[in-house]
């Protein structure tokens, strides 16, 4: 199951403002039951959103180890100016992040879209022990998938290369062949077919937007003689724009998080030459093997203010691109 | 060429069409199911190879041991020998350097072949041989017992917290008029995708002044206090609800909280177990918070962590890692295939301000 909120109301609509009045008493004790109710909520945004987040900037202050609080030190925004103009591991991990995202994103996109289209069509028979079996690897345990994929894309005894050196011919295995997780232009690649493990959740989305597409559009463009292809480009993609917004700006998010597969594979060394210290192996590297805390939260505030730039960016492009059928009102 | 193809296919009867268009579709979905399960069937088959196979240049790729035969009390190795243009299995009996003595294992009275060339250059038979208790010695070397014990007590104590307060603040976004309530429910959206990492570090520094660091607690209590995605979902489900039974209950003086244990929570149990379900697995995939409050404290481990530790102490076992790979897939597999409509089905939600 997947959660589909269209953001064209969030996008479109301010907040309804109602106008202030003298509550009656029913109406307060409405409201009572109704904080109560949320109360659960608010604690917890309090206590583990709002306030860390106020005090995780106060840490960017500090150099700071948990080990010896006492001895944290005021430094202004020393942790700041590092993180930005000293430090180029910084920026390296975040090109590198962003390096591997613009590789796996539309990989994983183009994958999900690929099978939801064709596991949508009738003519696939037997679609639904497909989608069944489509989904089942995201059910795996990550660090079992990524250590599955580690064994069958081992350079010398790896199915994969044994499979396409028997195929084509090409010498696959060994040093000279596809060195999948130790050459450095093959990593993100390889991290990227991990992913596509997961592909599940993704193709349920597409799927159930391409559910959701009236079928009198696709009768209306054959009669008028379209063919497959300019149906896949003039009514399928522009009416799955919401669903495709709405996953890239979780993909976007999460790509800038990606930790576990480098981490399970080689302990966020960065193996092969650094190209898999990614901005939040980085971000962990600091704050819990070197416990320099202050500068952990330096690095965590940066990676707010990226992720709310890039979802400005991503909600200000919206609506260039992304294809709302619900009325203006 | 184009055109005389076409031609054809454009008489053929529309159903001749179909046919062949089904065909055509369900094998490419055929073959790229193939591609994509490779994966699995490779897992499958190293977890139960001897450890000599994996270390051995040259081995099969299915599970196989090198075959011996046994005679007068001794064991000699068989080789596929080329003799007489066939290539026979014989065992080796006296190696020489120039020209060695074979037996056949089929017929070992018949005396000692004599076979010219180097016995080095030959290659071996391999038989079936599956390593079925390799999934045994997994389990026993990573403790799996543990692992899985412990992964099951987290997920299932946030499971329980988690749906009980999503339900309880879902409630409260959907039936009551509470002031700046449409602020908060877009606060509570935006939390979603806030990075995790930017409250990590001082609430890591408040549980470790409180002593709950290596302790689960950091991973349970917060699931008490609802997460967005789960508020979401159960509020958009109780909002199509139809209010007729509630008002009748208040009208007949029950409470809201009655309410909500005695009509809201039956009426709602598809949802719930959808939630339930979710962040089960996604408590019984979490890694970087275990990871961090656990550090150091082995026995309290889930299996991802776990696992990895597993990973990082036998990377030479390739067929224990593959092994103990599939057991921690076990359960969320056979979990969803008895619930699978759950997980296939898309909850399209439209419209935020409903």
């Amino acid at each position: 199951m997947a959660i589909i909120p269209d953001l064209s109301g969030a996008l479109r609509s301010g907040i309804n403002k109602t106008k202030r009045r003298k509550l009656s008493q029913l109406e307060k004790k409405e409201m009572r039951w109704g904080l109560m109710f949320i109360s659960p909520w608010i604690i917890g945004f309090l206590a583990f959103y709002l306030l860390p987040m106020i005090a995780s900037f106060g840490f960017s202050l500090y150099d700071f180890n948990p080990a010896v609080p006492d001895q944290a030190r005021f430094i202004g925004f020393a942790n700041w100016q590092r993180a930005l103009f000293q430090d180029a591991e910084v920026w390296l991990s975040l090109r590198r992040t962003i390096h591997f995202a613009a590789i796996s994103l539309p990989i994983s996109f183009l994958f999900a879209l690929f099978l939801a289209i064709l596991l949508n069509s009738e003519n696939v028979l037997g679609r639904s022990i497909y989608r069944t079996l489509f989904y089942m690897p995201t059910m795996i345990p990550l660090v079992a998938t990524v250590l599955i994929w580690n064994g069958v894309l081992n350079e010398q005894t790896g199915w994969i290369n044994v499979i396409i050196e028997r195929l084509t011919g090409i010498r696959a295995t060994g040093t000279q062949g596809l060195r999948w997780l130790a050459d450095p232009n093959l990593v993100y690649y390889a991290y990227t077919m991990f992913g596509l493990w997961g592909v599940g959740n993704t193709m349920i989305i597409f799927l159930a937007g391409l559910q959701g597409i009236p079928k009198e559009l696709y009768e209306a463009a054959e009669i008028d003689g379209a063919n497959w292809l300019q149906r896949l480009i003039f009514i399928t993609i522009p009416l799955l724009t919401p669903v495709i917004f709405y996953q890239l700006v979780l993909g976007v998010i999460g790509s800038l998080q990606y930790f576990l597969a480098p981490f399970v594979l080689n302990n966020g060394t960065g193996f092969p030459e650094g190209m898999t210290r990614f901005f939040m192996v980085y971000f962990y590297k600091q704050s819990f093997t070197f416990f320099s805390m202050g500068y952990g939260a330096t690095l965590a505030w940066l990676m707010l203010i990226i992720a709310m730039i890039i979802t400005i960016v991503l909600f200000g492009t919206a609506r260039y691109w992304v294809f709302y059928t619900t009325e203006e009102r | 060429m184009v055109h005389a193809q076409r031609a054809p296919l454009r008489t053929l009867s529309k159903r001749a069409r179909t046919t062949i268009t089904r065909i055509i579709l369900t094998s490419l979905t055929l073959f790229v199911l193939g591609l994509f399960l490779i994966p699995m069937v490779y897992g499958i088959t190293t977890a139960v190879k001897t450890d000599n196979q994996i270390s051995e240049t040259g081995a099969p790729w299915w599970p196989a041991t090198k075959k011996t035969f046994e005679y007068e009390g001794k064991r000699y190795d068989v080789y596929l020998v080329p003799i007489d243009g066939e290539i026979r299995e014989l065992a080796l009996y006296r190696p020489g350097r120039q020209s060695s003595l074979f037996l056949d294992p089929e017929n070992p009275e018949a005396g000692p072949i004599e076979w010219q060339g180097q016995w080095r250059q030959l290659e071996r038979t391999w038989i079936l041989d599956i390593q079925w208790n390799n999934f045994e010695r997994a389990w026993n070397t990573v403790n799996f017992l543990n692992l899985l014990r412990n992964t099951i007590t987290y997920a299932g104590i946030t499971t329980f917290g988690a749906v009980l307060s999503a339900a309880l603040v879902a409630y409260g976004f959907a039936r009551f008029r509470i002031p700046g309530k449409q602020i908060l429910f877009m606060i509570m959206l935006s939390t979603v995708i806030l990075p995790g990492a930017v409250t990590l570090i001082p609430t890591y520094f408040v549980f470790l002044q409180i002593g709950w660091v290596g302790t689960w607690l950091p991973l349970i209590v917060p699931a008490f206090f609802s997460w967005g995605t789960n508020v979401f979902l159960l509020r958009q489900f109780f909002l199509s609800i139809p209010r007729d039974l509630e008002e009748a209950a208040m009208i007949d003086g029950a409470s809201p909280l009655r309410i909500f244990s005695s009509i809201i929570l039956p009426m709602s149990r598809p949802a719930l177990t959808a939630v339930a379900l979710f962040h089960f697995f996604w408590a019984w995939n979490d890694f970087f918070g275990p990871l961090i409050y656990l550090a150091g404290h082995p026995d309290k481990f889930p299996i991802t962590v776990g696992l990895t530790a597993f990973n990082n102490l036998y990377s030479q076992s390739t067929n224990l890692i593959q092994a103990a790979s599939l057991i921690s897939a076990v359960i969320p597999i056979i979990v969803f295939f008895f619930a699978q409509r759950i997980f296939l089905e898309g909850v399209v939600i439209s419209n935020l301000e409903k």
